[in-house]
């Protein structure tokens, strides 16, 4: 697809910084305002899908090449399942824990001094163990994702005139 | 009766996007009455997650007033992220269709011999 | 109109009366009695800020409570992007 006139693009140019930053504040603070890891994703795949439209989908597949994202998408499930699978392994060493499948190990322990406090209306990002680690990963993956389909499905279907 | 209003718009949804996918021959109109129908499902599940004078399940400070339950939330966030994969799923088939037969008629396509 | 129409119209009729009745049998909107009784969700809603220490009720529960429905949808999400990318494939010749 062809890219949009000068002032689409300038516009752009100022609009798309804030968007990523208010993308990742979402991601970041999932466990304290409402958001999360899915909302958060879904905001900057949208900010990259305004540069797609702005730009032309030949331009953006010269600078992003498309087979780096699946590699992003596979690092944020593999690092989602790997602390899932953490709390199912902590029984090899302390093998009186009560261990299960998708434990959240990090809150209430001083070995790993972050993310482990608990109290009541702290509202500090030190909190809650293992979710915000959680949010970054499925926020990876869903950036990475949602980008992936929205770039293929522009550029295969691009005019005959532009090949 | 007047105080079940809310079902009563889930289930014109669903009646809608249900002639859609039967009454209609455009392919992407079919496409359109399915999501519609997911439309429908994602309303049935918040509404049903609703007390009376309630406010959402989010802290502040300690104490707790009366809050709405927090599991339909998280059933209907899973359920619109699937429609979102559906959806891409379905309309890059579509696009592939039209690629092979230059036509999106749903009674034109098919029925080829081997 | 033809066989098929005619016979599509008595299903969607069918279906259609079957889900006004499910629509005003329900229970009204917003009251709770001891038929559904939300137990599991108090039980959730008074304990998240000790166990879990979290903020946010709906994280808490994706995440932590009910984390393998997450990682079903996670899974969903992949298989869908893969798909995708498998019916754009150029075969480079």
């Amino acid at each position: 697809m062809r890219g949009m006139s000068r002032i689409v693009k300038t516009v752009t140019n100022v609009a798309f910084p804030f968007i990523m930053i208010y993308g990742l504040y979402v991601i970041a603070h999932g466990h304290l305002t409402p958001g999360g890891g899915f909302q958060g994703g879904a905001i900057v795949a949208s900010g990259l899908a305004m540069l797609l439209v702005a730009y032309g989908s030949i331009w953006v597949v010269g600078k992003i090449k498309e087979k780096h994202l699946p590699v992003l998408e596979s690092v944020g499930a593999i690092g989602f399942i790997g602390l899932a699978f953490i709390g199912v392994l902590l029984i090899l060493f302390y093998t009186s824990y009560p261990a299960s499948f998708f434990k959240n190990f990090l809150i209430g322990q001083d070995v790993i001094p972050i993310f482990n406090e608990i109290g009541k209306g702290l509202a500090n990002i030190n909190t809650a163990g293992v979710i915000p680690l959680m949010n970054f990963a499925v926020g990876l993956k869903v950036i990475a994702g949602l980008f992936a389909i929205v770039l293929v499905m522009a550029y295969s279907t691009r005019l005959k005139e532009e090949k | 009766m007047i105080y079940n209003i809310p079902y009563i718009a889930v289930v014109a949804l669903i009646l809608i996007g249900l002639y859609a996918v039967i009454f209609k021959r455009n392919l992407i109109k079919i496409v359109i009455g399915i999501t519609l129908i997911e439309s429908g499902v994602n309303l049935f599940l918040i509404t049903l997650a609703f007390r009376k004078d309630s406010v959402a399940p989010i802290y502040r400070g300690s104490g707790s007033p009366l809050m709405s339950l927090p599991v339909p939330h998280a059933l209907t966030l899973t359920s619109i992220v699937i429609g979102v994969a559906v959806l891409a799923l379905m309309l890059s088939l579509v696009v592939h269709i039209y690629r092979h037969y230059g036509t999106l008629d749903s009674r034109k396509i098919g029925g080829e011999e081997e | 109109m033809s066989r098929r129409n005619f016979a599509a119209v008595i299903f969607l009729a069918i279906v259609g009366v079957f889900l006004v009745f499910a629509a005003l049998m329900t229970h009204p909107f917003g009251q709770f009695n001891d038929e559904n009784n939300p137990e599991m969700d108090q039980y959730i809603i008074d304990n998240t800020q000790n166990e879990t220490g979290a903020d946010n009720g709906v994280t808490a529960v994706v995440f932590d409570y009910r984390g393998f429905d997450t990682l079903g949808e996670a899974t969903v999400l992949f298989t869908a992007v893969a798909g995708v990318i498998l019916v754009f494939r150029r075969l480079k010749k």
